[in-house]
């Protein structure tokens, strides 16, 4: 486990140091909420419609920390420098996958307040527990499949293009789960919990894409 | 090497389309509610069962090109992959023929198999546009068989999820397929099942022929005429140095 941590921390550290993906993905999530109040023509939403302008936006503010995410292992000699060391070479993923989950957590502490704030009808209050456990497995989901994409994409000639179009479709599955999930608790007189089986399924994912991207995130790393 | 049995297989399939077609058009009974119609789904059906049972196929290749570093295995994935996608677009057009013909509609959402279909269209189209944005064949191969490996596991799940976020308001295929359906249908249908899956093989067979002849007469030419006299091959998303070949770089 040290060998994640050191590498964790060095992210964490990086990020502080020098704020680059967390504000960018903040900012993009609020310009979206607004541009969905122009584009839906809207001043509040409620219901499923809540829950996918909410998750989408996530979804794609994502997208842009994936992006990112392993710019300074290419650059700077990050990969060398595990590879070298005697360590195993998943501690890499893991620590990647944790700072993701970490930064996604971090951008949802902001954008999830200005979005019940800019946008949403109902207040969700009352299903905050419920709405906190749904959007940590969707941020598992994201930090297992965007840490894997992101070393993928990082060494072909078109990063940029290849992350968005392999992460979205994979990331369906999940979103179908959290949309259904989300949907009741962001209504009018909503639920407090949505239906068990959503959170299953997205328990069901995360355990299934962690496991695989674990097991086979060491075959990117073999040169 | 690949060629062998190539004939015996394409006549076999030639054999089972054509028993097939004849069945579905002057054996198999009307649908009592769509009429001639209906029988759209003798193609649209085996072929959306074989795309998907090829995505998994193609998985379980990946698994074993990481496992033995054997660039046959990359080559088998690949093309296996290649055909899927092509039966995949077969199974989309069906499809939304057949939705346009039964429901009124190009395009129905509570249909969970077709919109599972588009979903891993979606995914796997990506395939080749990864590979191809990797010059080293040798990360190619290994990168396209991380992607194979997770989409593969991808098609069971996100089945299971669409499935489960549709409305059941359309009978399900299957359980007429188990339950309500003639047995004339049933006959027609495994038939045409096999012949489907026939042709699906018969198709990689063809194109891993063709790759392999390709390479084989690009390195006699080389050994016949020097290098010079073969043209270097430009960037591709297809494996592009024979397995046998592969030592000698």
């Amino acid at each position: 486990m040290r060998p994640t941590m050191a590498l964790l921390r060095k992210d964490l550290l990086l990020e502080r140091r020098a704020p680059e993906s967390i504000p960018a993905m903040v900012l993009f999530a609020i310009t979206t909420f607004v541009l969905f109040h122009f584009g839906l023509g809207r001043d509040e939403v409620d219901g499923s419609l809540a829950a996918g302008v909410l998750l989408v936006t996530i979804l794609f503010a994502a997208i842009l920390g994936i992006n990112r995410l392993f710019v300074s292992e290419q650059e700077e000699g990050g990969f060398d420098g595990v590879l070298m060391a005697p360590i195993d070479r998943t501690a890499l993923f893991l620590a990647k996958a944790a700072a993701l989950f970490l930064f996604l957590t971090l951008v949802e502490l902001v954008a999830v307040p200005a979005f019940a704030i800019l946008l949403l009808g109902p207040s969700p209050w009352h299903a905050l527990p419920a709405l906190v456990l749904t959007l940590a497995l969707v941020n598992i989901a994201l930090a297992a499949v965007g840490a894997l994409v992101s070393a993928l994409a990082i060494r072909t000639r078109s990063r940029d293009l290849i992350v968005p179009i392999v992460t979205l479709p994979l990331l369906v599955p999940a979103l179908i789960a959290a949309a259904r999930s989300c949907a009741p608790l962001l209504a009018e007189h909503g639920d407090a919990w949505p239906a068990a089986k959503w959170l299953l399924m997205l328990g069901l994912y995360d355990l299934v894409f962690g496991l695989l991207a674990y097991a086979v995130f060491d075959f990117l790393l073999e040169d | 090497m690949h060629g062998k049995g190539l004939r015996a297989l394409t006549l076999a399939t030639l054999a089972a389309l054509s028993a097939t077609f004849a069945l579905v058009v002057f054996w198999a009974p009307n649908d009592a509610d769509q009429g001639f119609i209906q029988k759209i789904f003798y193609l649209h059906v085996p072929v959306a069962i074989i795309t998907l049972v090829a995505y998994v196929v193609a998985g379980v290749f990946a698994w074993r090109q990481l496992k033995t570093g054997s660039r046959e295995w990359d080559l088998r994935s690949y093309v296996v992959i290649h055909i899927a996608l092509i039966f995949n677009i077969v199974g989309l057009l069906t499809g939304a023929i057949w939705a346009k013909a039964s429901w009124g509609h190009w395009w129905v959402w509570d249909e969970p198999t077709l919109v599972s279909f588009l979903i891993v269209f979606l995914l796997y189209a990506t395939y080749q546009p990864l590979r191809f944005s990797i010059e080293d064949p040798e990360r190619q191969a290994r990168y396209a068989s991380v992607f194979a490996i997770i989409a593969g596991a991808f098609v069971p799940l996100n089945f299971m999820a669409v499935r489960m976020a549709t409305s059941l308001v359309h009978p399900r295929t299957f359980a007429t397929a188990e339950g309500g359906m003639p047995g004339e249908m049933m006959f027609v249908f495994l038939v045409s099942l096999v012949a489907m899956a026939l042709l699906f093989w018969l198709m990689v067979k063809y194109e891993i022929t063709q790759k392999t002849v390709t390479w084989q007469i690009r390195a006699l030419r080389r050994r016949l005429l020097g290098d010079d006299a073969v043209a270097p091959l430009g960037r591709s998303a297809a494996p592009t140095i024979a397995p046998q070949e592969a030592p000698a770089r």
